[in-house]
């Protein structure tokens, strides 16, 4: 017996997840929060990933999953590197402060 | 495909519920400890959701590797740079961002929904070669089993490319994070602490 809620009812909740992600991104202004909405989004593609892997019958989605979690995981180690060495040099700054490239 | 039972139904909701309070209380929070809290709440959520769906290979790797890495990274470098609870949420930088946002949000799911429930007869096929489960084919091994011939089979070159970019992110972190030490002339290489 495989999972049997209807895939409508994943990716429905995936696209929640994406629009309360999305909709963070642009409101917050911590850089580390925007980083965490960031991860929302990522999550709610995968679960919409395994979602179809099992509906379609097809293993290559849960394999896609598989890489978006490594890129995942190498993308916050290089972005939570760029924010400490912008906070290290300006305490407190949001991502209005980083409006210019130039340190 | 049988009807889902009532234990499925509750699974769902309750996780569903997991999901997307952790997710709101990642928005509102003002300490972001706790914006990473309701990070690991969302991404149990997700596990329980990848269990459910027989995917178990990828709710062990969803737990350890993003509740447990990734989330702990995140308050590593919330401790390391001193939480910041002066962070006022009521001010307003650009006066109409929230609404035009909100406008975003509700319209990506609107547009998203609406397209889903318009494609759920679509998605109502047989379904083919299958991912093989546990219950099915009474092999506790059979999702690692068929992911793990997946992709060192058809995959591999990604597979080795995963390590590849490992290896930089890691390498360029390093790089960028260090504090260069100051040469004789007694100019700094980066400029640590020179400027605002």
């Amino acid at each position: 017996m495989i999972a049997v809620i209807e895939p409508t009812w994943y990716l429905l909740l995936a696209a929640l997840l994406f629009g309360i992600g999305a909709f963070g991104l642009l409101v917050r202004r911590n850089p580390l929060i925007m980083f965490m909405c960031i991860e929302l989004m990522l999550n709610a593609a995968n679960l919409t990933f395994v979602a179809l892997a099992t509906q379609l019958g097809d293993i290559n989605g849960q394999t896609a999953v598989f890489f978006v979690m490594v890129v995942a995981a190498a993308e916050v180690v290089v972005g939570l590197g760029i924010i400490v060495s912008i906070l290290r040099r300006r305490p407190g700054a949001t991502a209005d402060d980083l409006a210019e490239l130039k340190g | 495909m049988t009807d889902a039972t009532f234990l499925e139904y509750v699974v769902f909701f309750s996780a569903a519920v997991m999901i997307l309070g952790g997710a709101v209380g990642v928005i509102i929070m003002k300490n972001p400890v706790h914006a990473a809290l309701g990070l690991v709440l969302t991404l149990f959520g997700v596990a329980v959701q990848f269990v459910a769906q027989q995917a178990h290979f990828l709710a062990a790797v969803q737990v350890i590797v993003y509740a447990g890495a990734i989330v702990v990274l995140f308050l590593f470098v919330i401790m390391l740079l001193g939480v910041d609870e002066s962070m006022d949420l009521s001010i307003e930088p650009i006066p109409i961002q929230r609404p035009l946002a909100a406008v975003m949000g509700v319209g990506i799911v609107g547009l998203v929904g609406a397209a889903i429930i318009r494609a759920r007869d679509a998605l109502d096929i047989n379904p083919g070669t299958g991912v093989a489960n546990a219950s099915d084919t009474g092999n506790n091994d059979a999702n690692v089993q068929q992911l793990a011939t997946n992709l060192y089979g058809d995959h591999v070159f990604a597979f080795q490319l995963t390590s590849v970019l490992l290896i930089v992110a890691v390498a360029g972190t390093v790089l960028m994070t260090r504090k260069w030490p100051r040469d004789e002339h007694g100019s700094s290489a980066d400029h640590e602490s020179s400027d605002v």
